[in-house]
């Protein structure tokens, strides 16, 4: 009888060592950009610290975004950490779909966040996804070329200055287009873009009653000035170029001017990619003269937990490093301060070495410059910069870029363009009830 | 004068054949290409074709941050046991379709072709509920009924097309020998449509190698198979055509050896009947 006592005490020991010494495994759902690859490789790190594995679903970022809203929305449960944006947080978390991050740990020291990324992460106070890297947008620029055409760029441009350099840095006969912006349809693409340079010609979205704004005087002021500016001096077929058509031609050497995210600086200026590495310059975002908004946007990838997930624990942990000061330390030592993911902690942009980095003070500038809650010149009802955070407004914006992206191609006239974009938004918003 | 005229056409014709063949090829070819040139020349404008360093940078990169097999056997168990089950229920379909029709044959087969029509997004969230439910989220056993569902509409049109073309008096002779309704099928129809089966089973392989919306939706790390692998390296924040190629010419290269080992089976099965 005590042996067989003995026998089944020893079973259940070594049942429990083994059930302990199995690592708990977590899968993470993640965009393809330099930042998030970057952080795969130093997975292993992570594991041995903690025993925690991590398998990783790595897609395109349209491709996630489906597949991640199918799955909280039937909770599916199929990843324990997602990589989401500015735009789905606020909404996912008000719909109760996200764990709230709001026991993270002292040494975490949650109030280094940037307050603007903070802010678009948070719903009601609440956080509900850390910030992995954030990025606005800015002006980079060709500065031997700007040098040539006798011009300074000022630290705070005019869109009217921004059309002056264009013009004289556009040269057909060398393949240089005075200016490269986003045409390509689509709510993050094009959309994204010509709704900041709305704002920074002080039209909006919706007024305060969610009437949609298309038939204002802005936006006509703010698409004519665009498809001058890129009739005149943009590239050919410029209404399908994208963030990588456009980045494309700019390490190329074929753009004096790209509008663009600030997570860009750090490609134009690796010598191994780009032919203009050790002449770009950077300025902020554009406004119309007399206008206090300016063409910047603000954006984060996040990492957040799906409610419902086993594995809240070890996700919260994973997050914790991920996101932390000692990640940040962590790819410095091996990769450079170049490198770090930006735009997610004040400490970063304290530190003496990253102060050093040529895009580090213009990135901080431009994200600090752009308020989610105050994107425009008048008051609006909605949160965002470069979209309004609804669930409508993805589908919404899609359409509407597409009009607008018609209409940089020539197949329709810009007032055609307006009259669609704001019939769309206003048939949506009165199906949806606004 | 003739035997000129007939020359010439020949020579115009083989032409004419090769230049259709390369400008389908060439998107493969060129994303083969890419695979070899470094992230800056895959974007270079004028493109470049031949004259560049040619690299397997992208391939170490690739092999280093994904684990290919796994997405390989992935595709080939999703892919073959779509195949062998779709066959397996739509050759009895198709047979008694083509020798023991009814009055609502043809329109069994056309309701059939219908659910073809129907956008696949349309039913995401049904499916992805009832997957769900039966716990088959991320599983092999899955994916293998949803793309042998998927592609039994056209494997059974293809299976009825080739079955019509088989004389009925045949199967009717082997029955008055007293062949039962398996041995039937078995060993005197199946060996006759062997040509129309092959093609069936290799379009329907290809077909379920390269279909790229259940797989990527239905699937997250257990059963991902090689279009999860190629979308992983797609972005549209960051230039990584190279990687991306490399990635792709992994993901087709198995697809295109199959296919080039059974072309003339291929071929042979597609043009079954054509000409009377």
């Amino acid at each position: 009888m005590h042996l067989r006592s003995a026998l089944l005490g020893a079973t259940a020991l070594s049942l429990a060592t083994v059930a302990a010494a199995q690592a708990e495994t977590i899968t993470i759902a993640t965009v393809n950009n330099g930042d998030m690859i970057r952080m795969q490789g130093y997975t292993d790190t992570f594991t041995e610290q903690t025993g925690i594995e991590v398998e990783w679903v790595t897609l395109e970022e349209n491709v996630l975004r489906q597949r991640v809203t199918t799955d909280i929305t039937t909770k599916g449960g199929q990843f324990d950490i997602m990589t989401i944006g500015m735009y789905e947080t606020p909404i996912w978390g008000a719909n109760g779909w996200l764990v709230p991050l709001n026991d993270l740990s002292a040494e975490y020291d949650v109030d280094d966040i940037l307050p603007a990324m903070r802010n678009g992460l948070s719903h009601e106070g609440t956080l509900y996804a850390a910030p992995f890297y954030g990025e606005s947008s800015m002006v980079m620029y060709r500065t031997d070329l700007m040098e040539a055409a006798g011009l300074e760029m000022p630290e705070a441009p005019t869109w009217e200055f921004i059309r002056e350099a264009a013009a004289a840095m556009d040269n057909p006969a060398e393949d240089i287009n005075g200016i490269c912006l986003r045409g390509k349809a689509g709510w993050g693409e094009g959309g994204a873009f010509i709704t900041v340079t709305g704002n920074s010609f002080g039209a909006r979205w919706f007024d305060e009653n969610w009437t949609p704004q298309f038939d204002q005087p802005q936006w006509k002021e703010a698409l004519e000035f665009y498809v001058n500016l890129m009739n005149d001096y943009g590239p050919e077929g410029y209404a399908t170029n994208g963030f990588n058509e456009n980045l494309s031609l700019f390490q190329q050497g074929k753009c004096g001017m790209w509008i663009d995210a600030t997570v860009a600086a750090s490609f134009v200026t690796n010598p191994n990619d780009s032919t203009v590495a050790d002449s770009v310059g950077f300025a902020l975002a554009p406004n119309k003269d007399g206008v206090e908004k300016r063409a910047n946007w603000l954006w984060a990838w996040a990492l957040a937990i799906p409610a419902g997930t086993q594995k809240e624990a070890s996700a919260k942990q994973f997050i914790e490093w991920a996101t932390s000061k000692e990640y940040i330390e962590l790819v410095a030592a091996n990769e450079g301060w170049a490198n770090v993911p930006p735009g997610a902690r004040t400490s970063l942009y304290e530190t003496a070495e990253y102060q050093e980095v040529p895009f580090a003070a213009m990135t901080l500038d431009s994200i600090n410059a752009a308020d989610p809650t105050d994107p425009t010149v008048d008051p609006v009802p909605y949160v965002g910069i470069q979209f309004v955070a609804i669930p409508e407004f993805a589908g919404m914006a899609t359409e509407v870029s597409q009009e607008f992206s018609a209409a940089y191609a020539g197949q329709q006239s810009i007032d055609e363009a307006l009259a669609k974009a704001q019939d769309i938004a206003t048939e949506v918003m009165e199906a949806a009830g606004y | 004068m003739a035997r000129a005229v007939t020359t010439q056409r020949k020579a115009i014709n083989t032409t004419l054949a090769w230049a259709i063949g390369l400008l389908i090829f060439f998107p493969i070819l060129w994303t083969i290409l890419t695979s070899f040139k470094t992230e800056a020349q895959a974007i270079a404008n004028p493109p470049i074709f031949i004259g560049f360093d040619w690299t397997l940078e992208n391939y170490s990169i690739v092999q280093e941050r994904s684990n290919y097999m796994r997405f390989l056997w992935n595709s080939v168990i999703i892919a073959g046991g779509s195949t062998i089950l779709g066959i397996i229920i739509a050759v009895p379909a198709a047979w008694s379709m083509a020798f023991v029709p009814s009055k609502r044959t043809k329109d069994i087969l056309l309701w059939m072709l219908s659910t073809k029509m129907l956008p696949a997004v349309g039913v995401l969230y049904p499916i992805y509920l009832l997957f769900i439910q039966l716990g088959l989220l991320d599983s092999r056993i899955g994916l293998v009924i949803v793309m042998m569902l998927i592609n039994l509409p056209i494997i059974v049109w293809m299976l009825y097309t080739y079955f019509r073309e088989i004389p009925g008096e045949i199967l009717e002779a082997a029955r008055m020998d007293g062949a039962s309704l398996r041995e039937e099928l078995l060993y005197v129809l199946t060996p006759m449509a062997i040509p129309g089966i092959a093609s069936t089973i290799l379009l329907n392989f290809i077909l379920a190698w390269n279909e790229a919306f259940w797989t990527l939706n239905l699937t997250a790390v257990d059963a991902a198979p090689l279009t999860a692998f190629i979308a992983s390296y797609s972005s549209p924040e960051g230039l990584f055509f190279a990687k991306l190629s490399a990635a792709s010419t992994m993901a087709i290269a198995p697809i295109l050896i199959l296919g080039w080992f059974s072309q003339k089976q291929l071929v042979r099965g597609l043009t079954f009947g054509a000409v009377k």
